[in-house]
């Protein structure tokens, strides 16, 4: 009884750690330049794809993964650089279709770069299960949690520690008094997109020897990145991080004691219910309208 | 009166004719499949304009009431045997019900988080067509029965492009006089300042779901009549990627604009029939094209080639 309840949270946490890391890339984007980056998903599928790829070039693993989050990092500089930069003053609705047109392209040129196919991963330190008080948990989910708490705490660090990280807090305020007090707001745009994107990118790695991956996987992480986004309040990290793990335990926790079959509409559900109650997510600011 | 006969007839004047005309250009069925597509499509981005350009709501939900709508018909009709009319009405009513009943709690929210909302609840619709495969045939889809009126079945593209092409007019139609009433001007109101528009008056909430039923209508009744011209409906057409698409044509075409409702859903369903051959290159492309026009064109095709006439006219005038 309490093994299996374990299992099922330990499959949460392990998915809903993958979500975090997805919805973190919205909300640094979000906070930085007010865009939902619907191609958020994408740079899981590279960083996937990439390493699988990199490494059947005969490139050793460790280096192919971290040539596939370079890889991803380019192609969200190139997103900011060519897309979003060019459409200052864009409604919401403009961007948005921007953003998914960015991701069908990347989808596209992921089909023929790579190919169709399911490709996997090797777990980083073998498959011997180790058994937590009767439930089983697979080595790689552990370093699932672990890179996902390491990239957080430096995340942390870097946002309260360093001048950049400041910088980028600072323009998500107010670009306009960022931009008066020197820094370069533009640069700034960058880094969050180039970050974001390096994050989805290691989520992609992370989760591939589990689930494996093919060039449409980013559809369906990146939507779950997005509720965990919502759910945690926008442009709150703390938030995405939060709604990251709810959405992955409650979801286990579902497909387990509910049902398997509807394991994905357990997400949306939930999403839902807490928009119906709380309009701005759990951590999100309340707005008032300005006239 | 006078401007209201040169806008509105005209245009109005204008789409008859272009509707009743273009059959003379269409040389094959399958140019005239892209048209009927076009106008199936047309119909659910006239009543998306409404929401999206008008009320200044966004949805990315939509293909889910179509979905139910195209289902409804599929299984009511070809395992039943109800009218296939009688069930697009009925259907229709019930879309239109369920949009009224969740229209509240989900118009309460603002930006994202609408998107986010209206995006769940068509991905719950789609997930449910998919695994109620007793019912609905599961990702394997169903087969559809021909539209019967009375003893008068429709079957080929051409009979369809009648049809279709009336209801589009009539669509326009709807949209016009619904934009040009009260309820139009309001609904500009509560796009301008939704503030604003409540201490002057305006029952925004009201308004809101109001155009949100309209257009959650249209997509049904767009739904039925396409799961039987298609004679066959998978979850696939209940999809996120549909809603998308369908946002994405009201953009595309200017939002805030009828007739650019038009346009944009006429662009956007015969590009893919163009560029399937590019084969592995069709998706990089479209996405492509999606992304330059949204930032060479923000505000849309028509509105855009709108404002470029007028410059163009008030410098020939400036000439004189």
């Amino acid at each position: 009884m309490l093994g299996e309840f374990l299992q099922y949270l330990f499959s949460g946490l392990t998915s809903g750690a993958i979500y975090a890391l997805v919805g973190l890339g919205f909300a640094l984007i979000y906070n930085a330049s007010h865009v939902i980056n619907f191609a958020q998903g994408e740079f899981v599928m590279l960083g996937g794809m990439g390493t699988v790829f990199i490494a059947a070039a005969g490139v050793p693993l460790p280096l192919a993964g971290l040539l596939a989050v370079l890889m991803a990092t380019v192609v969200g500089f190139a997103l900011e650089k060519l897309a979003v930069e060019q459409t200052r003053n864009a409604s919401v609705v403009t961007l948005i279709i921007i953003t998914i047109g960015a991701s069908i392209f990347v989808r596209g040129g992921a089909q023929v770069a790579f190919d169709k196919q399911f490709h996997t991963l090797p777990s980083f330190s073998g498959d011997t299960p180790i058994n937590i008080l009767g439930a089983t948990v697979t080595p790689q989910s552990l370093w699932v949690l672990g890179i996902t708490v390491v990239i957080v705490l430096l995340l942390q660090y870097f946002f309260t520690r360093t001048l950049l990280g400041k910088a980028i807090l600072a323009t998500s305020h107010n670009p306009m008094a960022a931009r008066l007090v020197g820094i370069n707001v533009n640069a700034i745009l960058l880094m969050s997109f180039g970050l974001s994107a390096a994050l989805g990118a290691v989520a992609g790695i992370l989760i591939t020897p589990i689930t494996s991956t093919n060039y449409e996987v980013g559809i369906m992480l990146g939507l779950k990145g997005f509720c965990a986004a919502i759910l945690g309040g926008l442009g709150s990290g703390f938030g995405a991080i939060a709604g990251g793990v709810i959405l992955g335990v409650a979801e286990a926790l579902g497909a387990g004691y509910i049902s398997s079959e509807y394991k994905d509409v357990i997400a949306f559900v939930i999403i839902l219910a807490a928009l119906f109650f709380m309009p701005s997510g759990l951590f999100g600011k309340r707005g008032t309208d300005r006239v | 009166m006078r401007s209201v006969l040169s806008s509105r007839w005209a245009g109005l004047l204008l789409l008859a004719v272009v509707i009743a005309l273009l059959p003379l250009a269409l040389k094959n069925n399958f140019q005239f499949d892209i048209a009927v597509r076009i106008g199936f499509n047309a119909i659910v981005v006239i009543g998306l304009n409404l929401l999206i350009g008008y009320a200044g709501q966004i949805s990315l939900g939509h293909a889910g009431f179509l979905g139910l709508a195209a289902y409804f018909s599929a299984i009511t009709v070809t395992r039943y045997g109800w009218p296939p009319l009688v069930s697009l009405l009925a259907a229709a009513a019930l879309v239109g019900l369920l949009a009224f009943i969740i229209a509240r709690p989900v118009l309460r929210l603002k930006g994202h988080y609408l998107a986010m909302a209206t995006l769940g609840l068509g991905i719950i619709i789609s997930i449910v067509l998919n695994q109620e495969a007793g019912l609905t045939g599961g990702p394997d889809g169903m087969a559809v029965d021909a539209f019967t009126i009375g003893s008068f079945k429709l079957v080929k593209a051409r009979e369809w492009y009648w049809l279709v092409g009336a209801l589009l007019w009539l669509a326009v139609w709807l949209s016009l006089n619904l934009i040009d009433s009260p309820v139009g001007r309001a609904l500009r109101a509560v796009h301008g300042s939704e503030v604003a528009a409540e201490v002057v008056g305006v029952d925004t909430t009201r308004y809101k779901v109001m155009v949100f039923v309209i257009s959650a209508v249209f997509a049904s009744v767009v739904g039925s009549l396409q799961a039987h011209y298609v004679a066959f409906i998978s979850p696939q057409q209940a999809g996120f990627f549909q809603s998308v698409e369908w946002v994405i044509m009201v953009v595309l075409g200017g939002m805030a604009s009828t007739y650019g409702a038009v346009i944009g859903a006429a662009i956007l369903t015969a590009l893919p029939q163009v560029l399937t051959a590019l084969e592995d290159y069709e998706h990089m492309i479209f996405g492509l094209i999606m992304m330059l026009v949204m930032i060479l064109l923000p505000k849309g095709i028509v509105p855009s080639l709108g404002a470029l006439l007028r410059r163009v006219s008030s410098k020939a005038e400036g000439g004189k």
